[in-house]
């Protein structure tokens, strides 16, 4: 697709929508949203680059494979599952930091689980869709 | 020493280091760590000789807190005798195949996969937990397979090694369906807590005593080789010599024999265990006996004498009386010290001359004289002449059968022929090769390492039937006492005076000398009798097997045939079959309009929406907009979703449905032509599957708003979302919290799916570039 209009939206809509990505990630233990919904919306905002300027281009501008986010995604996942064992408790207890952070609000132990699993959703969307449209 | 069994984890830690170690390749092969193996089993020979006497120690290492499983091992007399001859002629084993295994390929490889075994033989019979033996005893079965297997570019070699790991790994399985009754029976797994006289009426008073014994015993059988199972024994001669040597001498086909002698004191001296052994093993020791006379081939004739032999002592171990006892633990001993060295003899003769067929050999005597020496001790030991222990043995045998209080006659004229009959199959593997014209003059005297183990053996043979004081109390009591499960009185003599026995032991050589002058192992008679073994069993295994194998490459090719439609069909429509059953015979079919809400307008607009867009997927001309419309359905439930207050929902089909169209449009102009719709029978098949699974749920759906709603469930994570995850949006604390693991494994399963996407349209990429 060559328009104009799409190449010069995208530009911007990308870090807009990664944003918004993260914020729907961050908002999701009070209110709709988490790290899958957050994760595809990530996936689609780079899908959507891709469509208007390229698949070459946007996997430049990603400098690396999506594939690799899905070891980071899930080492991250189990990492902070395994962490409250260090603290001789039971597998993925949720571990929280007393006082709250600002921008984020309170820091848990879930908050890493759930990063995990927007790493891993947006790495295995893009594995999947990237390499069907460079099979063409 | 007291407590010698403390370091028995370490010493068998230690084993288990060397293997890795050798296991680890090398850059040379024969290499430091490959030559210095045999050290390891001496060490553990000294060992066991030094710091056990007889008695019994035992020591639990791990105890598990909920399950029945304990890491728990115990030395007694019947585990020392076996951990002598496991580590024993495990030494010499070693050292026998260095040698033999000079400059060969993969010798390294070779001993690790061997002292491997060694360990897990070790651990069979030092567990007392029934759990952990049968780890230890399937590890046998596996690593007898790599060993059986070893000349893997050999295709009879690797059948062979098949063959072997499905009789002892399906006996293995068998057992331990045995096991577990047993140790639910007794209320405890460990064998030595089964040994106080209540258990043990508990046990045999036990309803499912007999099934339980006979899972047992079909384990023990597969292993020791019984008739009709005994078949994968010969077959598994395609080893190297050294392993037949080891496994197919002393160990791994004597486990089953272990197995049986460590059970007797708990499940012995009932009918089952007494008419099962009997006959299986008396059915045995002939038939294979008698196998063993035509064959033409050394290791085949050692490895039918060696079935009889474990028939012998399954019979013995069926009779049961305090003669039949003794004679077994003699026995053991007797017929791995001569079998082993006959393997060894059999593997140089290999080594040296290029053949093993006794019908091309002869003369060797006059080249191979120390071989010869070894030979005739065997064959001595063997036929049971005085004053070898093969004698003492024999004469026990006859003793116990001449005392069986009804079949005495049957028995003792049974065991006389199959003695016979092994007699004359000695001196075919003892004599024949080395007299006579001299058919490879030009061979040499072999290495030492290939002749002075399997000396030593023969002549241990000799030197334990002169002085038999020197295995009497310290070796052979000990394991009466542990057969029999209390105290036993063995006295070992050479001379008992003229009576019956040595009548018969006089008749069985004589015999035997006069059989062996008549038969002629031949090609004609060869033929005959695998005519015999091929009717057998074996056939109806190969049948099963080849069964297998066809019925799963039917279901394959017809369910798994690369169709994506059939694959969708064959799911959709078990799902219709399984689930539709179930729904339809616990289903109502009333609607209670009252639950119902009324249809606002906006909900009536996105339904229309929905049914056009449904409509236009089925039926519009082009892909591209059947794709789009398929969008447009999804974006109308996402509505529907936010009407009736799920956004997490919504969010989450919203951004699917939109990668979905994005994923389909990708692959569009891969995708086959474009067929119109016309009313062919697949497209009514595909019809009839999708209304179906579409009425299923939706009576689903249905039926689940008419039951009286359990909310205990949702209730709880409605209540404890902030109290204990600290979250308020529920949906997300299920996900990350509470259901946290279930999460873990679905990211698991995203990634491998797009592992798999990946490699497989990369590598198909490769393979079209290759062809260009």
């Amino acid at each position: 697709m060559n328009t104009i209009i799409l190449k010069t939206a995208s530009k911007y809509l990308l870090p807009l929508l990664l944003l918004f990505s993260i914020f729907v990630l961050l908002r999701g233990h009070y209110l709709p949203g988490g790290g899958f919904v957050g994760g595809l919306i990530a996936a689609i905002a780079f899908v959507l680059h891709a469509f208007a300027n390229g698949l070459q281009h946007t996997q430049r501008l990603m400098r690396i494979h999506p594939g690799f986010l899905m070891p980071v995604g899930l080492a991250l996942s189990v990492l902070s599952g395994m962490s409250p064992m260090l603290l001789n408790k039971p597998f993925m207890t949720g571990l929280w930091k007393t006082d709250p952070v600002p921008v984020i609000g309170s820091l848990g132990s879930a908050l890493f689980f759930d990063i995990g699993v927007y790493l891993v959703v947006i790495g295995a969307t893009l594995t999947i869709l990237f390499t069907i449209s460079e099979t063409r | 020493m007291e407590n010698a069994i403390n370091f028995l984890p370490f010493a068998l830690l230690g084993i288990l280091l060397y293997t890795i170690m050798l296991a680890v390749p090398s850059v040379r092969e024969n290499g430091f760590r490959s030559r210095w193996s045999p050290v390891i089993p001496i060490a553990a020979f000294t060992y066991f000789l030094l710091g056990f006497d007889g008695s019994t120690q035992a020591s639990t290492i791990w105890e598990h807190q909920l399950l029945p499983i304990k890491a728990s091992f115990q030395i007694d007399g019947l585990s020392r005798l076996f951990a002598l001859l496991i580590t024993g002629i495990g030494s010499l084993i070693f050292i026998y195949a260095n040698g033999y295994m000079k400059g060969a390929k993969h010798v390294q490889r070779l001993q690790s996969f061997l002292m491997l075994f060694m360990l897990a033989m070790l651990g069979v019979v030092l567990s007392d937990d029934l759990i952990m033996l049968f780890v230890f005893w399937e590890l046998t079965s596996i690593s007898s397979f790599f060993l059986i297997g070893f000349k893997n570019e050999d295709e009879a070699s690797r059948k062979s090694a098949l063959q072997a790991i499905t009789i002892t790994g399906m006996g293995g399985l068998i057992m331990l369906g045995g096991f577990i009754i047993l140790g639910e029976i007794a209320g405890t797994y460990a064998i030595s807590e089964m040994h106080n006289p209540e258990t043990i009426t508990t046990i045999t008073g036990h309803a499912w005593f007999a099934p339980m014994l006979i899972l047992i015993l079909a384990g023990a059988f597969t292993k020791s080789a019984q008739f009709p199972f005994h078949f994968w024994l010969p077959g598994a001669m395609k080893a190297p010599t050294p392993v037949s040597a080891y496994l197919h001498s002393a160990t791994m086909v004597k486990a089953g024999v272990y197995l049986l002698a460590r059970f007797s004191p708990i499940l012995g001296d009932t009918p089952v265990w007494n008419i099962a052994l009997m006959s299986f093993g008396g059915f045995t020791m002939v038939y294979a006996a008698f196998q063993a006379l035509f064959r033409t081939d050394m290791k085949s004739i050692l490895a039918y004498t060696t079935v009889s032999a474990l028939g012998i002592m399954v019979f013995l171990l069926g009779l049961q009386s305090s003669d039949a006892i003794a004679a077994v633990s003699l026995f053991i001993l007797v017929h791995a010290l001569y079998k082993a060295s006959f393997f060894m003899l059999a593997g140089t003769v290999d080594h040296e001359t290029g053949t093993r067929d006794i019908s091309q050999l002869g003369g060797l005597g006059k080249v191979m004289m120390p071989l010869f020496a070894i030979g005739i001790l065997a064959a001595w030991s063997n036929g049971g002449v005085p004053p070898s222990v093969g004698f003492l043995g024999k004469d026990l045998i006859y003793e116990s059968t001449l005392h069986h209080p009804v079949w005495a006659y049957v028995f003792t004229g049974l065991s006389v022929v199959t003695n016979i009959m092994l007699f004359a199959a000695g001196l075919l593997v003892g004599w024949l090769p080395f007299r006579g014209k001299s058919t490879h003059p030009n061979t040499h005297m072999p290495h030492w390492t290939l002749w002075v183990p399997a000396a030593l053996l023969a002549v241990l043979g000799m030197l334990f039937g002169l002085f038999p004081a020197l295995i009497n109390d310290g070796l052979i009591n000990p394991v009466a006492n542990a057969i029999a499960g209390a105290e036993q009185d063995v006295h070992l003599k050479l001379w008992h005076g003229f009576n019956t026995v040595l009548y018969l032991s006089l008749l069985t050589m004589g015999a035997g000398l006069l059989l062996y002058t008549i038969i002629k192992p031949g090609a004609t008679m060869l033929g005959f009798i695998e005519t015999a073994e091929r009717m057998g069993p074996r056939r109806l295994l190969h049948a099963i097997a080849n069964g297998f194998v066809q019925i799963s490459s039917w279901v394959t090719q017809t369910l798994q045939n690369g169709k994506l439609r059939i694959y969708l069909l064959v799911i959709l429509g078990f799902l219709v079959f399984l689930l539709g059953y179930v729904v339809l015979s616990d289903t109502s079919f009333v609607i209670d309009k009252k639950q119902l809400s009324d249809i606002t307008i906006y909900e009536g607009i996105t339904v229309g929406i929905l049914f056009t867009s449904v409509f236009l997927t089925l039926f519009s001309g082009s892909r591209l907009a059947a794709v789009a419309a398929m969008g447009v359905v999804g974006y109308t439930l996402c509505i529907i979703f936010v009407f009736y207050s799920a956004p997490d929902l919504a969010m989450t089909q919203f951004t699917i449905d939109t990668l979905t169209v994005i994923l389909f449009v990708l692959v569009l102009y891969r995708l086959p032509r474009f067929i119109r719709l016309d009313l062919s029978v697949r497209h009514i098949l595909d019809g009839l599957v999708a209304i179906a699974v579409g009425a299923l749920m939706t009576v689903i759906s249905l039926e689940v708003l008419q039951r009286t709603p359990e909310r205990e469930i949702s209730d709880f994570y409605a209540l404890n979302a902030y109290v204990l995850a600290k979250g308020k949006n529920v949906v997300n604390v299920i996900l990350v919290d509470f259901r946290g693991a279930d999460t873990m494994i679905e990211i698991v399963v995203l990634s491998i799916a797009a592992i798999g996407v990946y490699s497989l349209l990369k590598l198909r990429l490769r393979k079209n570039e290759k062809m260009e």
